[in-house]
């Protein structure tokens, strides 16, 4: 079972072609409030991935048919630039980015409190700048760290991050050779403080046993990436000595 | 400073952070309980205060509340009301029936036009966030000349200082009119001059209110402007 042919993804010494262990994820830089005319933005940086995310709202909801009475609804727009990727990418919407966008919303919905901003909306505006497998995850990395700047009130920072399998091996963060020659891919959305799963999506097949592993790895790398995010945030704000409030 | 601990170290938290065990204390503002824990909901400064465990936020919407001060943006017009754009989700809807003069029906937009700003007050706000606005009441006006900015909502008492100490001294050294809404729009009318040096103020207000320097920085660029 090799995915596509004979494609080498694992070294002889056991280490992935980039010379990552197959628990080790690729480095994440994340920067929050980089954008002045946005309530709220972030920037992250995941491996070679980069995503912008700007949070503008709550505002009034237009056009009225999408108002709902009792709470906010969350309106996600990713988009990957035209230049991100080595074939470039016709702009707009196309079907891929409306799935995530969808996704993407969804996941946001259960740790945004929606419920405190009645008939409203809150836009979310996620921009691929750079790709290289997981943008999904890294977009609702970056919408967490936006929305948390703009002063959204959220349960908790929800963290993309994505277990994946190559010739039979699980490993952490698949790249872009991993993602598509790979045999499997398990993004998900996790919740760090409590360790709930706001979202999940999975291409591939995986045992059971392949699966815990996956999640197992995917916590780690979550705790991992929520102490960047906090680092980011309170590194804009915080002075050496404690601001007044 | 708003009432948190002088001296007393403040802590910044993230969404979802644990401030401590909910026995024994009230949610306030900016948390929630879940479990044993409360938690943040929002960036911010933890702040106790008689029992009350609440968040501070950094960065927060403007959320109208009745008797607020507010500046707002004239929208769109119709025949006997305006809808205004007062910073927050929904736009405030001034009736004739609340407004300084008494007009024809249908001919509103002969006392103010879209994009007309207007000093108002918020009468009202129900459950669906429907917002309403007076204009009857003592200095609410239509506001015809003068520049309006706006800075963020936590940054509004910053601003003002504590019992409206720094915005007393503004106004005395810019020589200008000034108007803090709480909806974070200022109004500055005056000459050339004194709105030049009150835009240096709101851009200090913008870039370095949730510091801890903010106060000495302002009460430096007062001091110079009264020595100069």
């Amino acid at each position: 079972m090799g995915g596509y042919g004979d494609v080498k993804l694992l070294r002889d010494d056991g280490l992935r072609l980039d010379g990552r262990k197959v628990d080790e994820m690729r480095e994440v830089q994340v920067e929050a409030g980089i954008l002045p005319a946005a309530d709220g933005s972030a920037w992250v940086k995941h491996g070679l991935n980069v995503a912008v995310c700007a949070v503008y709202g709550p505002m009034e909801a237009h056009p009225r048919k999408i108002q709902r009475q009792d709470r906010a609804v969350i309106d996600v727009r990713y988009n990957m630039a035209p230049f991100s990727t080595s074939d470039r990418i016709r702009p707009g919407f196309n079907r891929r980015s409306r799935e995530i966008s969808k996704v993407t919303a969804e996941a946001l919905e259960s740790v945004v409190l929606v419920e405190r901003y009645p008939r409203s909306k809150i836009r979310v505006e996620i921009e691929i700048l750079a790709a290289e497998a997981g943008t999904r995850c890294v977009g609702i990395t970056a919408a967490a760290v936006a929305l948390a700047d703009a002063g959204i009130p959220m349960r908790d920072m929800i963290v993309g991050v994505a277990s994946g399998k190559i010739e039979d091996t699980v490993v952490l963060d698949l790249d872009k050779a991993e993602d598509n020659y790979g045999q499997a891919d398990l993004p998900m959305g996790i919740l760090p403080t409590t360790g709930e799963i706001a979202f999940l999506q999975m291409d591939g097949d995986l045992s059971v046993e392949e699966y815990n592993t996956c999640m197992e790895y995917n916590m780690k790398a979550a705790k991992e990436i929520h102490v960047l995010m906090i680092d980011a945030l309170k590194r804009r704000y915080a002075e050496k000595n404690g601001g007044e409030s | 400073m708003s009432g948190a601990k002088e001296g007393a170290e403040l802590r910044l938290v993230t969404p979802g952070e644990a401030i401590g065990a909910s026995t024994g204390v009230r949610a306030g503002t900016g948390t929630l309980i879940m479990g044993d824990n409360i938690i943040a909901t929002k960036v911010g400064w933890v702040k106790e205060y008689n029992g009350v465990t609440s968040v501070d936020p950094i960065h927060s919407a403007y959320m109208p509340r009745s008797g607020d001060l507010v500046i707002g943006v004239v929208e769109s017009v119709r025949n006997n009301l305006w809808f205004a754009d007062v910073n927050g989700p929904f736009n405030g809807l001034l009736p004739m029936s609340l407004a300084p003069w008494k007009v024809e029906f249908g001919a509103a937009r002969e006392q103010m036009d879209i994009g007309d700003v207007m000093l108002a007050r918020v009468q009202e706000v129900d459950e669906a966030h429907n917002i309403v606005l007076t204009m009857k009441g003592v200095g609410l006006r239509r506001l015809k000349e003068g520049i309006m900015s706006e800075i963020s909502m936590n940054h509004i008492s910053r601003l003002r200082g504590e019992g409206d100490s720094i915005l007393r001294s503004l106004k005395e050294v810019s020589d200008c009119r000034i108007i803090v809404a709480e909806n974070g729009r200022v109004w500055v009318d005056g000459d050339a001059d004194g709105i030049a040096f009150m835009r240096t103020v709101i851009d200090l207000v913008r870039n370095e209110g949730h510091k801890a320097t903010f106060n000495a920085s302002i009460e430096a660029l007062i001091e110079n402007r009264r020595n100069a």
